[in-house]
């Protein structure tokens, strides 16, 4: 059993995560398993061989990730994707998935230090007024109720979105509010 | 196919529309939603968790995002249950008294302990436990953290719905459907929204 050591602070380092119950056995998974994981190479997380006791479900899932922040055939650029993710995490309070796409963020923006501006101060740190509109989106998209209205749209509008862009500021955002509920319930980050 | 699609008939998407277009460029996520949908509300195996238990957790987690066709759609997927439709009335009052904004909830003790929130916790109401059971009990208590303060969820609370009989397994497919509601109102809602505002 290793010891958890959980940040206290929103961080782009790489972080572990400890499920709470029991993940599958690596050894126990059939190939109704692997197809829900997806690749393969996922049976080696605790994550994913916990969410995979329900292999139909993390199939869909993993699919619908995978399309929302990976397909950039035309759309909004990957970064500002991961920004939607990365301000949603910091809102709902997601160490974890903040860590993951704030990294990815920074990599394709190569703005790093912005992205830490969001961790280090919050949702309102002023980074712009393009990401300005993708992170007041998000925030917005995060509340429940929920309080993305018109004036999101013509601000995202204003800041150069076209509605395809939009899409997927709403479809990323919207994502991570799967994704935080489920990192955040099922067990907890560790340095 | 998009006629069938769940989030394309909740937000209002006609077939040719200018955001069903949209919606085609990523299709492998149009796709999958709707597989998510699927998997949870018509699973292969529906041992550990009952299908009136998804649409009753399904109808009180909508119904805690304000009234909306989604919160419509589950709230009849639970009265066409044959085991659902007498917890319709149940679920409802459940969902007046857990009605509240969030996210709110605590960080990890330390330098984030300045941005904690209180808000409501919210406990199922005492005369309304027997009609609803114990496993819907501590369900609807979960799901209520999931949806407003997912910060606050702790290992003990794993523990409780063991305690009340949930599985593993069941406790991985209940957080998924509270989960995926989470994205599904909120690609519904901000689709209605750019709908709307394009109109």
């Amino acid at each position: 059993m290793s010891t958890i050591n959980p940040p206290v602070v929103f961080t782009q380092d790489e972080l572990g995560w400890v499920s709470w119950i029991d993940p599958l056995p690596e050894g126990e998974l059939t190939e109704r398993h692997f197809a829900g994981l997806v690749d393969r190479a996922r049976a080696k997380s605790e994550y994913f061989r916990l969410l995979v006791r329900d292999p139909e479900v993390l199939e869909a899932r993993t699919k619908t990730d995978k399309d929302i922040f990976y397909n950039v055939a035309d759309g909004l650029p990957r970064a500002e994707r991961e920004l939607a993710a990365a301000a949603t995490s910091r809102y709902n309070g997601c160490i974890y998935c903040a860590s993951v796409h704030a990294r990815f963020a920074s990599t394709y923006s190569k703005r790093r230090d912005d992205v830490q501006r969001l961790l280090d101060e919050g949702v309102g740190a002023d980074l712009g007024e393009r990401w300005n509109a993708v992170v007041k989106a998000s925030v917005a998209l995060a509340e429940t109720p929920i309080a993305f209205g018109p004036e999101n749209i013509a601000e995202l509008r204003s800041a150069g979105l076209d509605d395809a862009e939009i899409v997927d500021v709403i479809n990323g955002a919207s994502f991570f509010n799967w994704a935080n509920r489920l990192m955040l319930s099922l067990g907890e980050p560790s340095k | 196919m998009s006629a069938k699609d769940i989030i394309d008939t909740l937000a209002g998407i006609e077939p040719g529309s200018a955001l069903d277009a949209i919606r085609a460029r990523r299709l492998q996520a149009r796709e999958n939603a709707q597989k998510s949908y699927l998997s949870l509300f018509e699973p292969i195996d529906a041992g550990d968790f009952s299908l009136a238990e998804r649409a009753a957790v399904a109808a009180f987690v909508t119904g805690l995002h304000g009234e909306s066709p989604v919160a419509a759609f589950y709230r009849e997927k639970l009265a066409a249950n044959a085991d659902g439709a007498a917890l319709v009335e149940p679920i409802k009052a459940e969902i007046e008294r857990g009605k509240t904004s969030g996210p709110y909830g605590a960080f990890p003790a330390g330098p984030l302990s300045v941005e904690d929130k209180a808000g409501l916790i919210y406990r199922v109401s005492p005369e309304r436990k027997p009609e609803l059971g114990t496993r819907l009990v501590a369900a609807l208590e979960h799901a209520h953290l999931l949806v407003f303060r997912p910060r606050d969820a702790a290992s003990a609370d794993m523990k409780a719905l063991l305690a009340a009989g949930w599985s593993e397994t069941g406790i991985v497919t209940f957080s998924q459907l509270v989960a995926f509601l989470s994205f599904q109102v909120r690609v519904v809602s901000g689709l209605r929204t750019l709908a709307a505002a394009s109109a």
